[in-house]
């Protein structure tokens, strides 16, 4: 067997029976996937169907009423679920990063955009302010960020450059598990095109590991290797992304797809 | 005849005065931890140093000579209201002499004369947390301090550098307490820093109106925060004093005309004072009556 093999055999992520209540509705109830080093899971589903639930149950944001996350921490497989909060806070900021839909909740409006970019490298100990802001000019440019604009504040720049911002923000310290809601929501398509562009490269270039949250299917298509349909707080289908999408099983997967807006 | 109408002693009832002390030696005991403790309604406004007003009331007995500086002077309003409330209703000796008092309570300053044990230094703080203008959240700051979670407050020493090209924060400057809590050392000059760790003196902090008690136990490690290639500094104005010449106090800037003169002179009155008794003179100062008698 080979090592790629033998590498494979071990999920970055493994979801067992998760379920959030809310008082007697359901957030999400019963999810369970495994997700490899490298593989980009989409999730979609309409409004309320869990989605948002699930993400911020598997951040930490949510505490889950019942199951199991085991993430594959440098110190082998934990259950972030029993972790304690400083272990899990520390994974927040050095082995996942979370991409918020909304770049305003996701970024520190009143710092520049290197100081952004700067405090994941601060807060896991970096003391060089040299060092700092020129991997902050370096992300910066990645995320094709002029580097004349790293002392201005996120409030002058544009949508899309928020959101780009806070991409660079959280993977300067190389997650190994992104997370994202939403990623292009509230951006137009010309905008929303170049930041998927620029999504797909960077999870290539680094090998990252995406759960990406959306209601739009173009965006899975174009990211997701997988892909999880739910409805109602439950998981109907999953499978590889463009076998569900060319070939929907369950009704409301078919639907979902025939709902989209043929230009 | 026992007097009805007279205050208990340094005003404060006494089961309020066990509460403070309660939350004194917690904090002492966890050196830079914020201790939440309930604070009362003084006879003064919020961000007159109603917080030092009770800590210095808990701490007093009735042999104390209780010292009060504002800005490092013994003589402005602030000072000498608070020096007389505590001589009406305590009836405590006072002093400005540093070297003498056993009680010092302070807003903003360390005095320059080295504090020796056995002395308490009270300082007033309007705000105790440090990470205040950074997380609004006073939920999550906890949750910061619970986690040491401080990557935030180097964010701001940050900003600082990439806007004024040095870190420009020049008082309320933050530390980290034996490696463990950032704590805020009220709004002190940056050049008094160096003076909070391994000071000899008990050093306590009371927020009143934030309703939190710190402490520094004698001996304690202070270090301010800094970057490696932007190193903490305890920055004064560069100039002599001009009254008493001492070339390495923290000064004032006085301005003595509307033509645009001006002069330094020690914020440190009591250090001043005696360093001119003692004979020395500033490029601006008559020598004072003690030294022209000889």
């Amino acid at each position: 067997m080979s090592i790629l093999a033998k590498m494979k055999m071990q999920p970055l992520l493994s979801v067992r029976d998760l379920s959030k209540f809310y008082g007697g509705r359901i957030g999400c109830a019963d999810v369970g996937f495994d997700l490899y080093p490298g593989e980009v899971l989409g999730v979609v589903g309409e409004s309320g169907s869990g989605k948002s639930t699930l993400l911020s149950c598997l951040a930490g944001h949510l505490a889950p009423d019942r199951g199991e996350v085991i993430f594959d921490t440098q110190e082998g497989p934990r259950d972030t679920v029993q972790m304690a909060e400083a272990a899990r806070r520390r994974l927040a900021r050095t082995d996942w990063a979370y991409v918020h839909q909304n770049p305003r909740d996701g970024l520190r409006m009143g710092v520049s955009a290197g100081g952004n970019v700067g405090e994941r490298l601060m807060a896991v100990g970096a003391r060089h302010y040299g060092q700092i802001r020129g991997a902050a000019v370096d992300w910066l440019g990645r995320v094709e960020i002029a580097a004349d604009r790293v002392d201005d504040r996120p409030s002058a720049f544009s949508g899309g450059m928020q959101q780009r911002l806070q991409i660079a923000r959280n993977l300067v310290t190389g997650p190994r598990l992104v997370f994202m809601d939403e990623p292009t929501g509230g951006l137009d398509v010309s905008v929303q095109a170049r930041l998927l562009d620029l999504l797909r490269g960077l999870v290539r270039e680094m090998g990252l590991s995406a759960i990406i949250v959306t209601h739009d299917l173009a965006v899975v298509r174009l990211l997701a290797d997988r892909l999880m349909v739910m409805k109602g707080g439950y998981v109907v289908e999953q499978g590889l992304t463009d076998q569900v999408l060319d070939d929907p099983q369950h009704a409301y997967t078919q639907l979902l797809v025939s709902s989209v807006l043929q230009v | 005849m026992t007097d009805q109408t007279a205050y208990n002693f340094a005003y404060l009832d006494e089961q309020t005065k066990r509460m403070i002390r309660r939350a004194i030696l917690k904090g002492v005991a966890i050196p830079g931890y914020q201790v939440p403790f309930a604070s009362r309604e003084m006879p003064m406004p919020y961000g007159w140093g109603t917080g030092g007003v009770q800590v210095t009331a808990a701490c007093l007995v009735p042999e104390d000579r209780l010292k009060v500086i504002d800005q490092g002077a013994d003589d402005t309003t602030n000072a000498v209201s608070i020096r007389r409330f505590f001589q009406r209703t305590a009836g405590v000796a006072v002093t400005e002499a540093t070297a003498e008092a056993t009680v010092i309570q302070t807003r903003h300053r360390i005095p320059e004369t080295p504090l020796t044990e056995g002395q308490i230094l009270v300082y007033q703080v309007p705000i105790p947390e440090p990470l205040r203008f950074l997380e609004p959240r006073e939920t999550e700051t906890r949750k910061m301090h619970e986690l040491e979670d401080y990557g935030l407050m180097h964010v701001k020493l940050y900003e600082d550098i990439s806007r004024h090209g040095q870190i420009a924060t020049a008082y309320d400057y933050p530390v980290k307490v034996e490696g463990r809590y950032v704590m805020d050392p009220s709004p002190i000059p940056k050049f008094d820093n160096p003076k909070l760790g391994g000071n000899a003196a008990i050093q306590l902090f009371g927020a009143g109106r934030e309703q939190r008690i710190y402490a520094l136990p004698p001996y304690t490690q202070a270090i301010s925060l800094d970057f490696d290639d932007y190193p903490f500094t305890a920055s004064k104005a560069d100039h002599a004093c001009d009254l008493c010449g001492a070339p390495d106090s923290y000064l004032d800037e006085v301005i003595t005309d509307d033509q645009g003169s001006r002069m330094f002179v020690c914020s440190d009155t009591d250090f001043c004072a005696s360093r001119r008794a003692a004979g020395h003179v500033g490029p601006m100062g008559a020598p004072s009556a003690g030294a022209a008698e000889e």
